[in-house]
């Protein structure tokens, strides 16, 4: 049953646009219920997940390839589940909102909810082959996301440059988990945590790593793949607060969890994958701080802030599988799982009150904004809620994610250089978020009111709905944590560090591998180094927001850092190499000359077909068989022959574009004929149809060609004659060589064989056609279908400089 | 464009039921019997274009009643569903053929199956592609 949220939703978007023009305003309500009714479904299973039980479900899909469209739900698929739709139904309502005068709202509702299908897929997936299906299908419905705006430059640019860069990553992640599923033995994640497979113990495991490192990397924007993700800040404010703040970026660091049991390399195994980890998460953490910290824009604030965050539990992914012991690493994981639960609430929060701002006074820097709180109460106490559980202070859940992730790494910090290296850069960062926090979440509120050309106003309810409702999902999670954050968070840590409970055994009650998890307050504000460190940081924060001009001057010398926005190495390569390749080949192969492409196409037959021809030693002529053949022709046969020849030679040679018609269509009537002697009615009666039509529609065609003339040189008729004349040698060559050297058991015979007795029909070849080979003649008709389209645009769609037509006009200029 | 021409407009009313009428004959017989879906699509298609031919184009839309184009997208909707029978009702590979007999009072029984359906959408896009073309090209 867990799979179908995931068809719920995808029928949901199917049906979006059609809805809202059925439904009209309360199509956002009709939706956001759907959802809210799948968050509660995944809601239930919070007490029997939190236990350790694992939901699975499985459908054959491509079962010879061992393809499966299995699904499992365990603590972390409920974690990011849970998210999913539950920030999904409040981003569903902002959304009809935020975008009601928007007359393309339906198909975004569209776009939107097959991005949360894919998501939820892809957290469900227990199959790679499934989960890769779904993490393209994210990529591409975000790509449809960010471009919402197509008309802005910019926008285009940002999505496709998504696209790109997400997408590459994904041609990496498919070799990756393809070699992992070689390695394995199965495709099954979870029948690989049950084996207890370590992919380290293969050969294979270094490029598995390798690979699925970068499609998670470039998912969750980490460096120097961070770029793109404040470029997707382009987005209408519900999709950066869903797609590139809770849910999509954390992707890869979804995937990165599930896989560390699999490819952690084990207690003793190679530390490849914890160095990259948490080397790059920690870089990234930095450089996003750093940069967002220098950012004055809400969304460039939020999304390095986001770069940040996710650098941060990437990095603390890489820690727990460096962990000595098994308490250790469940103790990391939990951390992990709790600040991913709480930076979706307040990271979404911030979004959706960003675009709240935005939507009041029409301003996006936050130095330019202040004093919002007297007219938005509302949004600024939502925007409060989030700026504190930001900053990692009680009573938020926040809070306990901060201690918890530096209490594991102060106990990292004493084994190993890294971990003091690991340590330090998180002090740094947590000071650098508290003055994030108090620059998007407190600043803009406070102060003296700003002002605009219109009075500022509450936003509606829909816009300050969803911030509201995080933050008091976080005080919530901060004040009982047992009502729902202690048992997801457990579950969570479970699936995070290795196989736990099998599937099935639901009634066993917690077994052991189901960490200890305590979030309460009174257990985490006990007095010790780590609540030191954030005290100090929360004082450095407030202190770095006070003298914020004076660190951004300080800092100007990172702007000459050019290399750390990586985004134009991806520009040189992507716009230099890729486009600068396709515009070459465009050029050569594509430049619009109908002669060219016919050359090209010749050549290419002849080039390749011909020399197959001439290695495989076939004999072209068989004396025997060629008197025979001349012995058999009768008189009408060689007249017919005889008219194909003139009816050709005429059509090249003769100086009208009608008469060449004509003579065409004498060669395919004349060939038609032929097939009627041949004893193949069905061809001839199809060629004959197709002649006259094809005659006919030329004739319309012509009459709309200018004057005829010759334009093209001797040499160029010479050298195109040339080519022709190739391409009939080649073709009596071939059929030459059919004739002379026939297959051992020709194909038609299955097929005359078995034409009225499996397929219950005496045409033979109709029975080929509807029946044995129906995909093919699918994909033929698809074909035509394609071609009329093409035609209709071509003869539809003018430029815009030549005004079109009196609409319904009949006659009044001639062509 | 309309050739002015009275026995073309005589023959045309006359032919152009023949043809369709042919048409169909052709689809359905196909089967057992020279022609099938492309060759009747086709036919049909050349009746359409003869009337527009005698008539005009905007005779010949107001004559096939709907756009082409809905021609075509119901073509390919009724022979991708074609396919999917088998798979849908009996978990058979896409495409494998399905039949039933319907006994209708007076004729005998009738064997309707997949591959029949699969031709009626062949028909339907083959004669949408070409009347577009044609009409497209005519009305300009």
């Amino acid at each position: 049953m867990i799979d179908w949220p995931v068809y719920i939703l995808a029928a949901s978007a199917l049906f979006c646009p059609v809805l809202r023009r059925a439904a009209g305003r309360w199509t956002g309500y009709l939706l956001a219920g759907i959802v809210l009714m799948l968050a509660g479904y995944f809601a239930s299973f919070v007490p029997a997940v939190g236990s350790g039980q694992i939901v699975r479900q499985s459908l054959p899909w491509v079962p010879e390839l061992g393809v499966a469209l299995s699904f499992s739900l365990d603590g972390l698929s409920l974690l990011f589940a849970l998210l999913i739709t539950g920030v999904g139904f409040f981003i569903v309502l902002y959304a009809s909102s935020y975008l009601q005068d928007d007359a393309l709202l339906g198909r975004f509702y569209g776009y939107l909810m097959g991005f949360m299908a894919a998501m939820l897929g892809l957290v469900l997936a227990d199959n790679v082959i499934t989960l890769f299906v779904f993490w393209e299908l994210t990529s591409i419905t975000s790509y449809l996301l960010i471009g919402f705006d197509h008309t802005q430059a910019k926008a285009r640019k940002a999505a496709l440059q998504a696209l790109v860069v997400t997408g590459s990553g994904g041609l990496a992640l498919l070799a990756g988990l393809v070699l992992l599923q070689l390695a394995a033995g199965t495709g099954d994640i979870s029948a690989m945590l049950a084996s207890g497979f370590n992919a380290a113990e293969s050969p294979l495991y270094v490029p598995i790593v390798v690979l699925v490192l970068i499609g998670a990397f470039t998912k969750s924007a980490q460096f120097p793949f961070h770029f793109w993700l404040p470029g997707a800040m382009a987005a209408p404010s519900p999709v950066s607060a869903y797609l590139h703040s809770s849910t999509m970026v954390k992707a890869g660091v979804y995937l990165l969890a599930r896989m560390s049991p699999i490819l952690g390399g084990g207690a003793s195994g190679p530390q490849g994958w914890t160095y990259a980890l948490a080397i790059t998460g920690g870089v990234t953490m930095l450089l996003g701080a750093i940069v967002a910290s220098r950012e004055t824009q809400f969304k460039r604030v939020l999304a390095y802030s986001t770069v940040s965050s996710l650098g941060m539990m990437v990095m603390l992914i890489g820690v727990s599988s460096a962990a000595p012991d098994s308490a250790a690493a469940a103790a990391v994981a939990a951390a992990v799982a709790t600040y991913i639960l709480a930076h979706a609430c307040f990271k979404g929060a911030l979004c959706m009150v960003a675009g709240a701002v935005d939507h009041a006074v029409h301003l996006k820097d936050t130095e330019q904004v202040g004093g919002l709180s007297r007219v938005m109460p509302i949004t600024a106490a939502a925007a409060a809620l989030a700026a504190v559980s930001m900053m990692g202070l009680p009573p938020l859940l926040g809070f306990a994610a901060k201690e918890q992730v530096l209490v594991v790494l102060l106990d990292g910090a004493s084994r190993s250089p890294l971990g003091v290296a690991i340590l330090i850069a998180v002090a740094i960062t947590s000071v650098l978020t508290v003055l994030l926090a108090l620059m998007v979440g407190i600043k803009p509120f406070v102060g003296a009111l700003t002002r605009t050309s219109e009075p500022p106003h509450e936003a509606p309810v829909r816009l300050w709905l969803g911030p509201v409702a995080l933050g008091l999902v976080g005080i919530v999670a901060g004040f009982v944590p047992g009502l729902f954050a202690e048992p997801l968070v457990r579950a969570a840590a479970a699936a995070m560090t290795g196989p736990s409970v099998v599937s099935g055994s639901a009634t066993g009650g917690p077994a052991a591998a189901v960490p200890a998890v305590n979030l309460s307050l009174a257990y985490l504000l006990h007095v010790g180094p780590a609540l030191l460190i954030s005290i100090g940081a929360v004082v450095a924060g407030v202190g770095l927001f006070l003298l914020r001009s004076r660190w951004r001057a300080a800092t100007n010398w990172l702007d000459k850092l050019d290399w750390v926005r990586a985004e134009r190495g991806y520009e040189a390569l992507f716009y230099g190499g890729v486009l600068g390749l396709a515009g070459l080949s465009t050029r050569v192969f594509q430049n619009g000359s109908l002669r060219i492409y016919i050359r090209i196409i010749v050549l290419a037959v002849l080039a390749s077909s011909g020399v197959a021809l001439a290695m495989s030693g076939a004999t072209f002529l068989r004396r025997d068989l060629l008197s025979a053949a001349l012995a058999d022709t009768t008189l009408i046969e060689a007249v017919l022959v005889a008219l194909i020849i003139a009816g050709a030679i005429m059509a090249a040679l003769i100086g009208s574009r009608l008469a060449a018609l004509v003579a065409v269509g004498l060669v395919g009537y004349c060939i038609a004929l032929l097939f009627v002697i041949f004893g193949a009615p069905d061809v001839a009666m199809t060629q004959f149809a197709v002649e006259t039509l094809s005659v006919i529609i030329l004739l319309l065609v012509i009459f709309k060609l200018p004057k005829y003339n010759t334009l093209s040189s001797r040499r160029t008729r010479v050298l195109d004659g040339a080519i022709a004349v190739g391409a009939g040698l080649l073709m009596t060559a071939f059929v030459l060589a059919a004739q002379a050297s026939p297959a051992a058991k020709p194909i038609s015979h299955f097929f005359a064989e078995k034409s009225l007795s499996e397929g219950y029909g005496r045409n033979v070849i109709n029975v080929i056609l509807v029946d044995f080979r129906a995909l093919d003649t699918l994909g033929e008709i698809v074909v035509l279908a394609i071609a009329a389209v093409g035609i209709w645009t071509l003869l539809r769609v003018r430029p815009a400089r030549t005004p079109a037509p009196h609409a319904g006009g009949k006659g009044g200029h001639t062509s | 464009m309309i050739i002015r021409s009275v026995i073309l407009h005589s023959a045309s009313r006359l032919l152009v039921p023949l043809l369709v009428l042919l048409s169909v004959a052709a689809l359905l017989r196909g089967h057992n019997a020279p022609g099938g879906g492309f060759v009747g699509g086709l036919i049909a298609a050349a009746a359409v274009v003869l009337h527009a031919y005698a008539c005009g184009a905007g005779a010949a839309r107001r004559l096939i009643v709907a756009d082409p184009r809905v021609f075509i997208g119901i073509g390919l909707l009724v022979a991708i569903t074609s396919g999917l029978w088998g798979p849908v009702l009996l978990g058979l590979p896409v495409f494998t053929g399905v039949w039933g007999g319907v006994t209708v009072p007076g004729i005998g029984e009738i064997k309707v199956g997949t591959p029949v359906t699969f031709d009626v959408g062949v028909y339907l896009t083959v004669f949408g592609v070409v009347v577009l073309m044609a009409l497209e090209l005519l009305e300009d």
